[in-house]
């Protein structure tokens, strides 16, 4: 048999149908929906007398417009988002369709939520109508975004009509060095590939880099692996990620645990598997990362310098540079570190997770937010802001001058109240530095959790291995 | 106007590379729970300055460029997050279709589904195609999807598409009904997916069953 890559292994196991060379009915194992990308596929649904066929398939989250004000009982109070919840809510109840509403005490990020609860298992295809579903590629699962009038026709047949994509591998050996993590590794990569690196592509993420992860820095990895224009992402499950899965699942029991082990030993790719295109990079040389521009591959070492447009060909990316720099107000090539920020915002499904808030503790303790800056930190789910509570996490970033907020998708997109104002420079731990993103006219700085922490304690953009060796 | 499958049109120009769908359709515009009232957001910032006024300088808002209906795009067009508002937008606003290098994956299909003609040009073409929208006297484009070709003053070049897609572009297929003539293909698949994988089945749906127990 001709040698497979994952990615092959996956989409043959659920493909219902070949309908061309290039299209494929692929059977969809969970669709996880939102408030936002959902209500205009539930209502075509209603036009066209349409059911959901497999319910049990589908689970949604009010994610994306949930305020995070501190308190007891969570009030949307603009009435467009506030209808938009009710709205799901009515289309899950009308359905069948589980749902994580507004004041589920679990609730939260979806592509956090998910996998925490044992929902996402090696395997599994998955899809949501939200691009960053290439999350579930830490725990070997095709996951990718779709858009609305998919969202409708999963809910409609449980399949989608899937265009092939082409197989990308991008293998890292070596150790990321201390003070370093997996955001600035997958910073790097895409800096190194660019935007536009991996569209059309599947990236299967292979090597020591990646095996020596946690499985919540893998989440990271995947994450983002969209900022290079994947189309999903994916890490063959090892002995770590099933372990993950297997203490969030307890229904996978006796036999059917059995059955699983042995099906999910299968998935990874074949000795000889042939990929489009192959990339290498070094771990052991990653510094931290940061983003100057307005586009995720905008993005340089702490040690590095912004790039000069005249040092550019003309053209394209020249004109991007110099867009990028108008926007930012940054100078062309001047140091990015102290750089001032006035905001810092710690959360996002690429770190919102318990062990990036552990990493933010280690950089606070001790140490007080500087003057003049806001920090806010939104735990990723109801699940990690109760761990973190209990970990005195909470009270230590608290004490230290951080808000501590309610879960949700915040301000990484900005939908839901929390906004920033023009001309606000924040160091942010989300996935996306696109120009309006967080607030019209405001700028984001990419960063990792302790990297954020860093800048919150010194005010500017701050290499955080200078924090730890004043620490030690 | 698209008649019989040729789309004659006034093009703009937008030179941006890596055109996200945050800027085509600003958050601000999402809180919708139909499809309606998304000209207005449709590359809100570029269109419009902080106090709301149109800015003169942004090429949609030259008066001669009324009527505009194509789009010459730079490469990466469309990518970021799923929003397919952004699709929507820009065909309450008048745009028929977009030419570029290449486009965001999840826009490319979200576009597709809703007969927003997508043509991907070498970037030579599309420099060329610029340069031509940028005169006002120059900036009609014929593309025909029989050919498969896109004409302009100063280019004359073919496309590709897959067949799939030229089909939904052509007959404006009702997709959703064609995959469910194989409902019954459908469930036989899962059932003999769930025998081979039952920790799969109704994963959703027990897992919050579980949850609300606990």
């Amino acid at each position: 048999m001709t040698p497979r890559t994952l990615y092959r292994k996956l989409v043959e196991s659920h493909t219902v149908a070949t309908l061309d060379e290039q299209n494929v009915l692929l059977f969809c194992d969970l669709h996880l929906m939102n408030e936002y990308t959902s209500p205009q596929a539930f209502a075509g649904l209603d036009e066209q007398g349409r059911g959901v066929p497999m319910p049990g398939q589908n689970v949604a989250v009010v994610s994306h417009v949930i305020p995070t004000e501190p308190g007891v009982i969570r009030v949307i109070r603009d009435a467009a988002p506030a209808l938009q919840a009710r709205n799901l809510k009515k289309n899950c109840d009308r359905h069948g369709i589980a749902l994580f509403d507004t004041n589920d005490a679990l609730q939260g990020i979806e592509h956090v939520v998910a996998p925490e609860h044992g929902m996402i298992r090696p395997g599994m295809v998955v899809i949501c109508g939200d691009s960053h579903t290439t999350t579930y590629g830490a725990l070997g699962a095709l996951g990718f975004g779709i858009g609305t009038s998919e969202v409708e026709h999963v809910l409609a047949t449980q399949t989608l009509v899937y265009r092939l994509a082409q197989d990308m591998r991008i293998h890292v050996d070596g150790r990321l060095p201390t003070g370093t993590t997996a955001k600035d590794l997958v910073l790097m990569i895409i800096g190194r590939i660019g935007a536009q690196g991996a569209r059309g592509h599947v990236i299967e993420f292979t090597g020591s880099a990646f095996e020596a992860l946690s499985v919540e820095a893998r989440f990271t990895v995947c994450n983002m692996a969209v900022e290079a224009g994947a189309r999903g992402a994916l890490m063959a499950p090892d002995a770590r990620a099933i372990d993950y899965v297997l203490q969030r699942a307890p229904d996978i029991q006796g036999d059917m645990r059995e059955a699983a082990l042995g099906h999910w030993a299968t998935l990874h790719s074949d000795d000889g598997a042939v990929f489009d295109i192959e990339h290498r990079f070094d771990a052991s040389d990653v510094a931290p990362h940061v983003t100057w521009g307005t586009s995720p591959d905008q993005v340089i070492s702490i040690e590095g310098r912004i790039p000069l447009p005249q040092e550019q060909a003309a053209g394209p990316l020249r004109r991007s540079t110099e867009q990028a720099l108008r926007y930012t107000g940054l100078a062309a090539g001047a140091a990015i570190e102290g750089t001032p920020i006035q905001h810092v915002f710690i959360g996002s499904c690429t770190n919102a997770r318990i062990e990036d808030l552990r990493a933010v503790a280690e950089v606070v303790r001790g140490r007080h937010v500087a003057e003049g800056v806001r920090a806010m930190v939104v735990p990723g789910s109801g699940a990690v802001k109760q761990q973190a509570e209990k970990e005195g996490i909470a009270a230590l970033l608290q004490n230290a001058g951080f808000e501590w907020r309610e879960p949700g998708c915040s301000m990484c997109l900005a939908m839901n109240g929390d906004i920033l104002e023009a001309g606000v420079r924040c160091a942010s731990t989300t996935n996306r530095n696109f120009e309006g993103r967080q607030g019209r006219g405001a700028v984001t700085h990419l960063m990792s959790p302790a990297m954020a922490a860093a800048a919150a304690l010194t005010g500017t953009i701050t290499d955080v291995r200078r924090l730890e060796a004043l620490h030690a | 106007m698209r008649e019989r499958n040729t789309l004659v049109g006034r093009a703009a120009a937008l030179p941006i590379e890596n055109l996200d769908t945050d800027q085509i359709m600003p958050k601000q515009f999402l809180h919708g729970i139909d499809k309606s009232g998304l000209d207005r957001g449709l590359l809100y910032d570029l269109r419009y300055d902080a106090q709301g006024a149109p800015r003169a300088d942004f090429v949609l808002n030259r008066p001669e460029r009324a009527g505009t209906s194509i789009l010459i795009g730079g490469a990466n067009f469309g990518c970021g997050s799923s929003r397919e508002h952004a699709v929507w937008g820009l065909q309450q606003y008048g745009i028929q279709a977009v030419i570029a290098p290449s486009f965001g994956e999840i826009f490319y299909s979200n576009a597709m589904n809703n007969q927003l003609l997508l043509v991907m040009l070498p970037p030579a073409d599309i420099a060329a195609l610029m340069a031509d929208a940028d005169r006002p006297a120059t900036a009609e484009v014929r593309i025909d999807l029989q050919h498969l070709r896109v004409r302009s003053a100063s280019v004359d070049a073919a496309f590709g598409m897959s067949a799939r897609h030229r089909h939904m572009q052509m007959e404006g297929l009702d997709v959703i009904g064609l995959s469910l003539t194989y409902a019954e293909q459908i469930v036989a698949f899962a059932e003999g997916h769930w025998q081979r994988e039952p920790w799969v089945r109704d994963v959703a749906a027990r897992t919050v069953a579980r949850l609300a127990q606990a």
